[in-house]
């Protein structure tokens, strides 16, 4: 197999949402058959060009991914294995990206907010935009405001996603946006928020960025309104 | 027997009557008919009956000859044991036939009833005069009476509708051309020319049979691949409750049975008037009636393919007319289905009918109810399912839309549940697999079982804001269904029927 049929395959395999050899496919009949897992550390082995991976590969997988979804083909779950595949590549791939000199979009800090274990939400935004080709810095749920504002800090990281369920907890988001602006930070973060009880009104009255109403909106704004 | 059909859908069945209770309905049943026993109005059948060792004398009537028979019980037992419990009824395509098994809870659905009246529905505009400006589409209808064109349309949407398992012709064709003589072979053409699952009406007239027989038979390439494949099967109503013979039906049960092709036997008595209206004595006697019916036929022919039909109704108390969408209802019907498992046959039952006139909550609601109901009692062949309205009285085709959504989402909710050591085995995996990865999520695990059709959609017509829009919806798919070309017969067919079979209109004469 050359570097290119094998850059193919992990393409293919993003398409399928198989993250390791055992797991079933889109497709019937792909179980034992490499998946991205194993191609990407053999791609890696053989000397294939990890920015010809990212471009060719795990970006061009997306788009595929992305129109299957436009056309109803796939579903959340499909998005969401995909999206997984290329966060596992990326993990492996990272020393060597670094190596390469090739940065990821961002860093974006994400977490549901102190009082709320709610996570799904979270953690399908934090899958999908790992996918998306951001570093995704998850900080879990029931998150205390200084742990989130000290990960803003640390990370110098220009977004913020934050997460709540609860009409009681979503008020820790305008803490957190408090708090954010008395370290200095606010002006270089931009915050963006999701959640059933959230709203682009509750945005303007805490003073954050963007409200999104699922992933696929943050992947969105990303691209355009918080760029 | 076969090995390619609809599947229905398995289901355990729910039982409203213990053991023993189905036994005293049965000796109730028995009672009835040795005393008073039936009035006969069909000589045939009372001597058939007289030769088997029933009790028959004749009554004076006001206006005619009638026959009263007493039946010992083993008469009817033996008759009834002779039915067959397993049987076919066709289709044009082999994946649409129906596989009828007494033995096995697999129910379908379909259409029913002879509605003289066909509900079109609109969306209109219109404007609210609290809040100027504020517009909203509100659903109007109007009422056109059935002719064959109607009766062919639904035919064809009927067959795009994927949970529908049969059809029953569910309009009266009324065309001015349309006469008791030629009624038959109109309505089963435009039925059998526009879908390829299983087709059944009742007889307008005994002549009608050997034309749609023949019909059949040119479908089929033969009469014993008709008889092989019945693509038609047929409807009596022998009993005019309670308990009385009716002539001219039991002369079509003799035609029918001696032609070969399946039938049932089908009773309607209304609790409350020709039927006690409480449960124990509805179901003694429909049940009287229809193994009457049952036993003629197998006097006739042992061993003839039939359904025991029940369809028993409530009576509404303020003015006497059915009242379907009511408890009494369901308890008679579901009865009835333990009723025909008990003796062996194959049960035609009933569910999908109500009071309302248009399609909306009422609608829903009382559909649902028998929708649910029936499907979980194990009745083998469920008719009345898809697009009544008003009792019996109306066909609305978007109706029959909502109810092909209704009638999907409770066959997936009554499959056999798949929990085995083998599911069980994945799924311990699959646990173990979610809490080694990094967010615990099992999204990316379901895909598996929601590419298979495991998973159910939501609502097909739901609306994502503040509204409700289902019939709108419902009526565009309706529309898309529509557009998709029709399953007529070929073209060959077609002219060998006009010229074999008299009496076809020639607006009837589409090909594929």
């Amino acid at each position: 197999m050359d570097n290119q049929e094998l850059i193919e395959k992990i393409a293919f395999n993003i398409v399928q949402g198989r993250v390791e050899a055992e797991d079933e496919g889109f497709d019937e009949g792909l179980e034992g058959q490499p998946a991205v897992t194993e191609l990407v550390n053999k791609a890696l082995e053989t000397g294939v060009d990890p920015k010809a991976m990212v471009i060719d590969g795990l970006t061009r997988a997306m788009e595929i991914v992305g129109e299957k979804f436009e056309r109803e083909e796939y579903l959340i779950p499909d998005m969401l294995a995909s999206a997984e595949c290329v966060g596992i590549a990326m993990d492996i791939m990272s020393p060597h990206l670094l190596k390469a000199g090739v940065e990821s979009k961002g860093k974006f800090v994400i977490a549901t907010v102190a009082g709320d274990l709610h996570d799904i939400g979270k953690n399908i935004v934090s899958i999908m935009i790992k996918g998306a080709g951001y570093e995704v810095i998850d900080l879990g749920a029931d998150v205390p405001t200084s742990v989130i504002v000290q990960a803003v800090k640390e990370n110098q990281a220009p977004y913020l996603g934050l997460s709540a369920l609860l009409t009681t907890t979503m008020r820790v988001m305008q803490e957190v946006i408090d708090k954010l602006k008395e370290e200095g930070l606010r002006d270089n973060v931009k915050v963006l928020i999701g959640g059933a009880p959230t709203s682009q009104a509750f945005v303007d009255q805490i003073g954050a960025d963007v409200h999104c109403k699922d992933a696929f909106e943050a992947i969105d704004v990303l691209k355009t309104k918080a760029a | 027997m076969i090995d390619r059909f609809r599947e229905g859908v398995m289901v355990k069945p729910y039982e409203r009557l213990d053991p023993e209770q189905v036994k005293w309905l049965d000796q109730a049943s028995m009672s009835i008919l040795n005393d008073p026993g039936i009035w006969c109005y069909n000589e045939k059948a009372a001597e058939l009956f007289k030769t088997h060792g029933a009790k028959v004398w004749e009554e004076k009537d006001k206006h005619s000859i009638c026959w009263r028979v007493s039946f010992p019980d083993g008469l009817i037992k033996e008759a009834v044991a002779q039915a067959p419990s397993r049987f076919v009824l066709g289709a044009r395509i082999p994946e649409n036939r129906l596989l009828l098994d007494a033995k096995v809870p697999r129910v379908y659905f379909g259409t029913g009833s002879e509605a003289n009246i066909w509900i079109e529905t609109q969306m209109q505009e219109f404007m609210s005069i609290e809040d100027n400006g504020i517009k909203c589409k509100v659903p109007r209808f109007k009422e056109l009476r059935g002719n064959t064109s109607l009766l062919s349309r639904a035919a064809r949407l009927c067959e795009r509708l994927d949970h529908l398992d049969f059809f029953i012709r569910p309009l009266n064709i009324q065309d001015p051309e349309i006469t008791p003589d030629n009624h038959d072979v109109n309505k089963f053409f435009a039925s059998l020319n526009n879908i390829t699952k299983h087709v059944q009406a009742g007889l307008t007239t005994i002549d009608g049979l050997k034309d749609v027989v023949r019909m059949g038979e040119i479908i089929t390439g033969s009469p014993e691949a008709l008889r092989e494949n019945p693509v038609v099967s047929f409807i009596t109503c022998i009993f005019k409750s309670p308990l009385q013979v009716v002539d001219d039906t039991a002369e079509k049960v003799f035609a029918i049975v001696e032609a070969g092709l399946p039938l049932v036997i089908s009773s309607s008595p209304q609790g409350g008037s020709s039927a006690p209206i409480q449960e124990a004595g509805m179901v003694a006697q429909i049940n009287a009636e229809i193994l009457t019916g049952i036993t003629l036929t197998q006097l006739i022919k042992p061993g003839f393919p039939v359904l025991y039909g029940s369809v028993p109704v409530r009576a509404r108390l303020d003015d006497l007319h059915d009242l379907y969408g009511c408890p009494e209802f369901n308890q008679y019907n579901i009865d009835c289905a333990q009723l025909a498992r008990f003796y062996n046959i194959p049960c035609y039952s009933t569910a999908g009918v109500g009071d309302a006139k248009v399609p909306g909550m009422q609608a829903i609601f009382e559909k649902l109810f028998t929708h649910l109901y029936m499907a979980m009692s194990g009745a083998q062949y469920v008719h009345y399912a898809f697009g009544l309205l008003d009792r019996t009285n109306s066909f609305c085709p978007v109706q029959a839309v909502l109810d092909n959504e209704q009638i999907g989402k409770i066959k997936h909710c009554l499959r056999e549940p798949n929990v085995n050591p083998t599911a069980i085995e994945d799924m311990l995996k699959t646990v173990k697999k979610v809490m080694a990865s990094p967010y615990r999520l099992y999204a990316r695990h379901v895909r598996k079982a929601m590419h298979a059709g495991e998973v159910s959609s939501p609502y097909r017509f739901e609306a994502k804001g503040l509204e409700d829009k289902v019939l709108e919806n419902a009526l565009e798919y309706m529309d898309q269904l529509e557009q998709q070309p029709a399953a007529h017969l070929e073209s060959a067919i077609v002219e060998k029927i006009f010229k074999e079979v008299p009496g076809i209109l020639p607006n009837l004469k589409q090909t594929g």
